[in-house]
């Protein structure tokens, strides 16, 4: 390379020499080895903000240096898949020429030290994501995990302040924006006491025909940055999300949200491409400029040259940098068919939005970047997206971290004290109602809800068809932690299940692995179960992973996160009359368990309620039944045989009783003696845990009909009794179990989090 | 074919849902989205002020969107006795620019809060109304942080004698308005605002399609010829002739 194009450095910052004496490319994020490499591949040492721009994108954030070789492993490939993983986000065929663009992210670090914009902006970012497809997003689910809410202490105090703004952060952005919060899960556990997880999953409807791909082709094509301007927030926000302990990091790495430019843009955005001059286009997410420029070219093959002094600003004197590094919200850049500019001009004017022409397109491979009339940055794209340093930290499994479960030494439930344990499980803050959170969030708007929060899935309906897209957002980190590879296909049993509970056939999945540091060993061996288990289920249910994040480094002080990979399924319900609900619908109907009959107590919220144990393995899980008793419901349903169906999870086939009978203000008298196909002890019976399993209600002049479908399945279907009464009743071969109101569940159930968090229930 | 404005304003989120709703329930064709910035409605029967966060709800809720270009298009048009109705933002927007009395202020419990809740229909006496006898309860979404309705007590006994409080929460109040008030109408009837979403409970799918009927009852008023309830005795006069 001819020296008079070499970079020059603007004033004030470090020479390369000055970084390469003064080890100043620790503070740009990257390790010594990482530093020596970038010299090596660019032939030189680079300046300061070609420095920046190498390690944030070499962060594990942007490069998935240590999880990349296990992603590679998943199945990404259907026949419904019209765009797997890569893009913004992934896409699945609707039928009828419609499409679903979907993915998950996490915005766990940002939301541990400003709740609310921490939260506020992972919305945001999800959202840019998704429409960036070309969808319009038409849902959002949350998948939330705090620190224990329950007892006193300051710690207690505190993890309710955070739960409240971040709950308010959705809110504040989700409802602005007009994209319905229309479902999740929130997890209460102590592993996530100092670092929570806020993971945000999005939606969006499009035509086939109306996807967009981020991709910068055409030499001489502009390049446009529009949006919000760029200022100095979130400067190193993907590095920080690549470090350990979130406490230990300044707020000033945490972007502020504006959900009212975001709504412009959607709108903005949208409109222009619908006018077919859109070449690529991408979100400045992550390491903001870089990464949307540098990826953009790089899928392309292309290259792409920019002058800062065009970027529109909030502040001048910004640093090349700084520019490069920002991660102020709400904007794009958008590559445009040259000659067509004044159409994006014009249209983002009328939003009141920026819209400058930054730079082109070109075609050597290379990003080069002009300030003040001089090249500041001349990096080789291949360096910063193909030939990424990649992370094989050492893999071993500790034992001492797996405890086993000695159910011998756990004392038996007394058969008098079945009731009130179920209204102590009812009222723990993960299987309570989690109103006093939904209610917060507008889960209506845009008018196409059909199942609101609540259910087993939110159901969606795609305006103009007689189509709905249902989606669930699930996840056992106690199981995950037991046993990685189980607890992974576990998360993708339970999203899919809960899609095909509510009339929905499972088409893929999208996956946020939150894990600790992949430098523990033991934490590195968590990950390849869990990526091994994800692919697992995912092969065995026919749902590929289209879409996700990984997020790493989720650990504060000495306390790790359970290994988290949240898992969000879409399916489509192909006609409106299919949508189902968990809550018993009237008296009279049969109540059964359709699918597997075998639990375990092991990492069950039984245990740690009553116990405070937290130990065993995951519970079992036959994938093959799994998709068996997942078809059977969905040809049940098709068959218009299920009034009712709710998905056996947490807390057992007690808890799953009552919420069908609290959501339908119905009780029922049902014998659970059939379900012991083993000797199973009292405790196992009521609450212990496990897959495949589905009660569903049926008419009961239907039965026959149910069960000549289930054995087809070869899905073992249990009667349990009828739907009646005021009360819940359970008996175990006739002996009586428990009686108790359904009012009196309901009040156990629903009081629990608001009284938590100090404020009156909704009548 | 009866055509009704449906006013889009920067940051205006139920304006789709809105034009949507009128569509189906009016017949496909009805609803236009007109632009903040246009400063004439001519031509138009109707006119709704959507939900959202105009603006951003920035200062606060409706306080920006009153100076939009359009408000005086939409304050000539409720002039003239076209109806209007605004719906959320749309009822906080017609407070704002004065064309409803009272004010919208933060949630009681300070939360912002989506529900369905049971609505009733005090007055039968607005073009939005008509189709529905007093004292019906309807099933109606509810999302807002400030929906608060506040007047002073003179105005509020001057709502209720006048027969001008349109809706009220029938079960809990959920923001805790003065006297349950829900939605109010205008002194001379034909502008309404409400909180609850009535667009969003126009088809069963959506979980209840009470809201139909406020779209139903424009249908009527506008099928009667006249906009403005006390033109019926010149209609009266006009016919005896």
């Amino acid at each position: 390379m001819p020296t008079d194009t070499l970079p020059v450095v603007p004033v004030g910052e470090p020479t390369p020499d000055e970084i390469a004496d003064g080890a100043l490319w620790r503070d740009a994020a990257l390790r010594d080895d990482e530093y020596v490499r970038a010299c090596e591949m660019l032939g030189r040492r680079p300046t300061w903000t070609e420095a920046s721009i190498v390690g944030v994108m070499w962060s594990e954030h942007c490069s998935y240096k240590s999880s990349k070789h296990l992603l590679r492993t998943l199945p990404t490939e259907g026949p419904h898949v019209l765009q797997g993983p890569g893009e913004n986000a992934g896409v699945v065929d609707l039928g009828d020429g419609w499409a679903a663009a979907f993915k998950v992210e996490s915005h766990n670090h940002p939301s541990a030290v400003e709740p609310y914009h921490g939260a506020a902006t992972g919305v945001g970012g999800i959202l840019r994501d998704v429409f960036t497809m070309g969808a319009r997003p038409v849902a959002i689910l949350d998948s939330l995990r705090f620190g224990p809410i329950d007892g006193d202490g300051a710690d207690v105090h505190a993890t309710r302040r955070l739960m409240a703004g971040v709950v308010e952060g959705i809110a504040g952005y989700g409802n602005c924006v007009g994209v319905p919060t229309v479902g999740g899960e929130v997890v209460f556990d102590a592993a996530y006491a100092r670092n929570p997880l806020v993971n945000a999953m999005c939606i969006g409807v499009l035509r086939h025909e109306e996807l967009q791909l981020g991709a910068a082709t055409g030499t001489g094509n502009p390049v446009l940055y529009v949006g919000a301007r760029t200022g100095r927030d979130g400067i190193h926000g993907a590095t920080f999300a690549s470090i350990e302990d979130p406490h230990g990091r300044e707020r000033s790495a945490v972007q502020v949200g504006d959900p009212f430019r975001e709504k412009l843009l959607i709108e903005a955005c949208l409109e222009l491409f619908a006018t077919d001059t859109v070449v690529g286009v991408q979100d400045m997410g992550a390491a903001g400029l870089t990464s949307s420029s540098v990826e953009m070219a790089a899928r392309a093959g292309s290259g792409i040259e920019m002058d800062l002094d065009l970027v529109p600003v909030r502040e001048p004197g910004m640093a090349p940098f700084e520019l490069m590094l920002s991660e102020s919200q709400e904007r794009m850049l958008v590559v445009v068919k040259a000659g067509t500019e004044h159409v994006a001009r014009e249209i983002f004017e009328r939003w009141e939005l920026d819209c400058a022409e930054v730079g082109t397109v070109t075609d050597t491979g290379e990003i080069v970047l002009r300030a003040s009339g001089e090249v500041v940055c001349r990096l080789p794209l291949a360096m910063l997206v193909d030939d990424l340093p990649e992370r094989r930290w050492p893999v071993e499994r500790d034992d001492s971290r797996l405890p086993k479960l000695d159910l011998a030494a756990v004392p038996e439930l007394a058969a008098g004290a079945a009731g009130e344990t179920l209204l102590r499980l009812l009222a723990r803050p993960t299987i309570a109602s989690k109103r006093w959170i939904h209610d917060q969030f507008d889960s209506m708007v845009g008018a196409a809800t059909m199942i609101r929060p609540g259910s087993d899935a939110a159901v969606v309906k795609v305006h103009g068809t007689d189509r709905a897209i249902a989606a669930s957002i699930d996840c056992n980190g106690r199981w995950c932690s037991l046993d990685p590879r189980a607890g992974a296909a576990h998360a993708v049993a339970e999203a899919t299940r809960n899609v095909a509970c509510s009339g929905g056939r499972p088409l893929a999945v999208t996956d946020c692995l939150n894990f600790s540091s992949p430098e523990v060993p033991h934490v590195a061996w968590q990950l390849e179960q869990a990526v091994a288990g994800l692919g697992d289920a995912c092969r065995a249910l026919g749902t590929p992973v289209v879409s996700g994040n990984v997020s790493m480094y989720n650990r504060s002080g000495d306390i790790d996160v359970h290994p988290t990979p949240v898992v969000g399924a879409v399916g489509v319900i192909e006609d409106l009359a299919h949508v189902t609900r968990s809550a018993w619908t009237t008296a009279g109907s049969l109540v059964l368990l359709l699918g597997a009959t075998d639990v375990a107590l092991d990492g069950s919220e039984f245990l740690v309620s009553e116990h405070d144990l937290v130990a065993g393995g995951a519970p079992p899980i036959d994938l093959a039944l799994e998709s068996r008793v997942q078809a059977c419901v969905l040809e049940a349903i098709a068959a218009g045989l299920v009034r009712s169906a709710h998905d056996c999870s947490d807390g057992g086939v007690a808890v799953t009783l009552a919420e069908s009978a609290i959501a339908g203000s119905v009780g029922a008298t049902l014998d659970l003696g059939a379900l012991a196909t083993r000797d199973l002890r009292l405790d196992e019976l009521l609450f212990g845990e496990g897959a495949s399993r589905i009660v569903v209600e049926v008419d009961a002049d239907r039965i026959e009909e149910l069960a000549y479908i289930a054995a087809r399945h070869d899905a073992p279907l249990t009667q349990l009794g009828r739907t009646g009464g005021d009360d819940l009743v359970l008996t175990r071969d006739d002996a009586p179990l428990l009686r108790i109101p359904v009012t009196e569940l309901a009040n156990a159930w629903t009081t629990a989090l608001p009284t938590l968090m100090n404020s009156e229930p909704h009548a | 074919m009866t055509s009704v404005a449906v006013i889009v304003f920067p940051g205006s989120n139920c304006d789709r849902d809105a034009a949507r709703a009128l569509d189906d329930v009016l017949g496909a064709g009805t609803a236009t989205l007109a632009w903040h910035a246009e400063t004439s409605l001519d031509g138009i029967d109707a006119i709704v002020l959507p939900g959202g966060f105009s603006w951003g709800d920035y200062l606060r809720t409706g306080a920006l969107a009153r100076f939009a270009p359009v408000m005086g298009a939409v304050r000539v048009a409720a002039g003239r006795g076209v109806p209007v109705l605004g719906i959320c933002n749309g009822f906080q927007v017609l407070c704002e620019a004065g064309l409803l009395p009272g004010a919208l202020l933060r949630n009681d419990h300070l939360h912002f809060r989506c529900d369905e809740v049971p609505v009733e229909v005090a007055s039968s006496d607005t073009p939005w109304t008509r189709a529905i006898a007093p004292g019906r309860t309807l099933q109606l979404p509810i999302a807002h942080g400030e929906g608060r309705f506040h007047a002073d007590d003179a105005v509020l006994d001057e709502l209720v004698r006048d027969d001008r409080v349109v809706v009220r929460y029938a079960g809990d109040n959920p923001n805790g308005s003065a006297r349950a008030i829900a939605g109010v109408c205008s002194a001379e009837r034909n502008v309404v605002g409400m909180m609850p979403h009535p667009e969003r409970a126009v088809h069963a799918w959506m979980g209840s399609d009470d809201g139909a009927l406020l779209f139903e009852s424009l249908r009527l008023t506008l099928a009667a010829g006249s906009t403005d309830m006390n033109d019926t005795s010149e209609l009266e006069l006009t016919g005896a002739h």
